[in-house]
């Protein structure tokens, strides 16, 4: 996917200045935040699983060149192949191959940010095969050509009206006046559509949430049931995955499940957990008649040994976007990249580098609720400092940036900037303190909060508000 | 160089790695002994407790259960459901023996076609591996009488559950499995595992709660309560 964090500042002031955006972006709060706490409630063991998640993980990445020949070894004795894959174009061209060798005309696909990270679509057209999308969210963002906004609910940056729009654009094949007024007959279209696709399909391609080294086996979890059909009804199951998906052994991947759906989506378990090991056997009514991994490195393998190690932790469940201010004011597209949210600021710099995505690591108030909820316990603040560390030592930070009162008086006297980083400022700070009303704690400001409380600003600047307020007509 | 020994080189350099560290030793006895992390509470019950525990969180999960006394009720209890969501009398059933020595018979008017899912079939009916009470799971596992798509395919999948073989844990119900393949001597694992938590679902709009994504819109378990 071609990057665009390097604009994160204009892509953050535009998905601002978005009234649809923001009314989507509103719903989160109800679905999965208020769902993760009531599934943690009945987990009293939930904090002392999130330990074991870290300490397996842990493990495993300090013996990975140890757990991926384990593991590739019992893909081969199960019939299977693993392709290595150093960077996205060595992935893509793998894929591509074994399509091609297969005559594959269509490829449905089950939702995969690793896909996403190598562009693999795009690729795909270009050589003329058709890749489908077939998880609801990603299926609405294909036909509507835009990309994921959130790595488990694609589309969360949508409304339901143009969901609709796009359907009724795309789908003209049904009667025009349909009734599509409901999120059941939006679904029912989308089933009835992709379940030609499933059946039409020649290779099905899904992601791994692992791949565990006792068995060679990769394990989906999905809620819709796509990726199963994805990778039941074809000739060739492909996974794309990375290499630091590996756990070493069944009951492993067992402990991370039980944080993994809970810390997601809020529920106890996800509908489909699926763990697929090889090719059908050779009595088997039915299954892909191949079973290939492609492992990609990209950059990843870089990352061990150094301050970033631990964000090779990450279970991709996504409650860090969730819960954090800044992502729940601009969106997943304003970050310019697969990865947006906190796990996004330290993965994508590791990943693209941090000439283009400096800005992601700023885009923080340190207010440290990713941290708190995430199952792994991943300390991300820290490593969007090191980030910001290592960008000041490049010096690509600009001269103001390094010292608070020339920051300020860099701002004011560039008065369109000035309203865009105070309009950040006031959204995220509208957002942190609508609970209480006020702050009692303002990130960097402790000395002046000591004595008082901040008052919540109303999500909303006076510049702004002037401006909105303004008699139609009249200039300022 | 190939990129296989591309990508462990670098790894290994980026964990230091040297030879003799016993980093393979300390691996290969971490896979062998299928150590369990701490189970939680409500993953360690069995027998009746473990029973009354699938029944709440199946039924959480929006599965429907229907509690029949012996195998031989069970024809009648697929044949009710049918009828009572006006759905024809003809399903698509996993050739299994456990299910073949099921007196289907007894309903003459229940039409059965055996094998692989079809892309028109409306009901399938399966076996299952075993149930998991933690999180009122099924455990369903492909081979020559299971074939997957029976669990995916229809509108309604009905599933034929023996309390018997309701475990507590996830991790429970692989020890099942590794037992089983080793009394049959298959030592690999089957193509295809799947745990199935209540019928398929989908919140990408607007987080909307819709039932019947792609897989099955309805999950109907028939329990035999042989035990306890
Ligand atoms: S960083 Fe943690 S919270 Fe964020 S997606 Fe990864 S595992 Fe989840």
């Amino acid at each position: 996917m071609q990057s665009t964090s390097h604009s994160f500042k204009d892509n953050a002031r535009a998905a601002m200045a978005n009234p649809t955006l923001q009314r989507a972006m509103g719903n989160m709060r109800h679905g999965f935040l208020a769902k993760r706490l009531a599934a943690i409630d009945r987990l009293p063991e939930f904090d002392a699983l999130r330990d074991r998640a870290r300490d397996i993980k842990n493990h495993a990445l300090e013996h990975l060149d140890v757990y991926l020949e384990a593991w590739e070894a019992k893909v081969v004795s199960a019939g299977g192949h693993v392709h290595w894959a150093r960077d996205a174009e060595e992935a893509r061209r793998i894929v591509l191959a074994i399509c091609q060798r297969l005559d594959a005309r269509t490829v449905t696909k089950g939702k995969s940010m690793i896909a996403e990270e190598i562009a693999l679509n795009p690729f795909l057209e270009a050589n003329g095969i058709v890749p489908v999308e077939t998880d609801l969210g990603e299926y609405i963002i294909q036909i509507r050509n835009e990309s994921p906004s959130h790595i488990i609910a694609p589309a969360i940056h949508l409304v339901q009206d143009q969901i609709e729009q796009s359907f009724r654009e795309i789908h003209t094949q049904f009667d025009r006046d349909r009734p599509l007024v409901e999120p059941r007959q939006l679904v029912d279209e989308a089933r009835g559509v992709l379940r030609d696709k499933f059946i039409a399909a020649d290779v099905g391609i899904t992601g791994a949430n692992f791949l565990v080294a006792e068995t060679g086996s990769s394990i989906i979890v999905t809620n819709e049931g796509n990726g199963d059909l994805t990778q039941t009804l074809t000739k060739a199951h492909i996974v794309v995955t990375s290499l630091e998906k590996i756990v070493p052994t069944l009951e492993d991947a067992q402990t991370i499940l039980r944080v993994l759906a809970r810390s997601a989506t809020g529920q106890e378990y996800s509908v489909y957990t699926t763990v697929s090991t090889g090719p059908r056997r050779p009595n088997d009514l039915d299954g892909p008649g191949e079973y290939h991994v492609v492992l990609l490195d990209n950059g990843r393998s870089r990352m061990l040994g150094t301050e970033f190690q631990d964000m090779l932790r990450c279970i991709r469940c996504g409650a860090c976007m969730n819960h954090c201010p800044v992502y729940a004011t601009v969106g997943g597209h304003a970050y310019g990249w697969v990865y947006p949210g906190p796990m996004g600021a330290v993965l994508t710099p590791s990943l693209i580098g941090v000439d283009e995505a400096g800005h992601l690591p700023n885009a923080s108030t340190f207010c440290g609720k990713c941290e708190s909820v995430c199952p792994m316990r991943i300390p991300l603040p820290k490593m969007m400092r090191h980030w910001r560390e290592r960008e000041f030592e490049r010096h690509l930070s600009p001269a103001a940036m390094r010292w608070g009162i020339a920051a300020w008086a860099f701002l004011a006297k560039r008065p369109k900037l000035y309203r865009w980083v105070s309009g950040l400022t006031a959204n995220v700070l509208g957002l942190l303190g609508r609970a209480h009303g006020s702050f009692r704690n303002l990130p960097l400001a402790g000395g002046w909060t000591l004595g008082r409380d901040m008052p919540t600003p109303q999500g909303e600047t006076f510049h702004r508000a002037w401006a909105r307020r303004r008699p139609r007509g009249t200039h300022s | 160089m190939s990129a296989r020994d591309d990508i462990l080189d670098g790894v290994r350099w980026s964990l230091g790695r040297s030879d003799g560290d016993g980093a393979a030793e300390r691996v290969r006895q971490r896979i062998g002994e299928h150590r369990r992390n701490p189970i939680p509470t409500r993953g360690q019950d069995n027998g009746a407790a473990a029973l009354k525990r699938f029944i709440a969180e199946a039924e959480m999960v929006s599965a429907t259960i229907a509690p029949v006394a012996a195998e031989a009720d069970v024809p009648g209890a697929v044949v009710a459901y049918l009828a009572s969501h006006n759905l024809p009398a003809r399903v698509a059933m996993a050739p299994d023996p456990s299910l073949a020595r099921i007196p289907w018979s007894d309903r003459p008017t229940l039409e059965i076609r055996r094998g692989a899912a079809h892309p028109d079939d409306q009901v399938s009916v399966t076996p299952v591996f075993a149930a998991i009470a933690e999180t009122g799971t099924l455990m369903l596992i492909s081979g020559p009488g299971t074939p997957t798509t029976l669990n995916l395919l229809p509108d309604d999948h009905i599933v034929v559950l023996r309390a018997s073989q309701i475990v507590g844990s996830y991790e429970d119900a692989w020890d099942q499995l590794r037992r089983a393949r080793e009394r049959d001597g298959t030592l690999d694992m089957p193509r295809t595992v799947n745990f199935i938590t209540g019928p398929s679902r989908t919140g990408d709009i607007e987080q909307k709660l819709v039932m019947g994504a792609h897989g099955p819109r309805r999950l109907h378990i028939v329990l035999i309560e042989d035990h306890g």
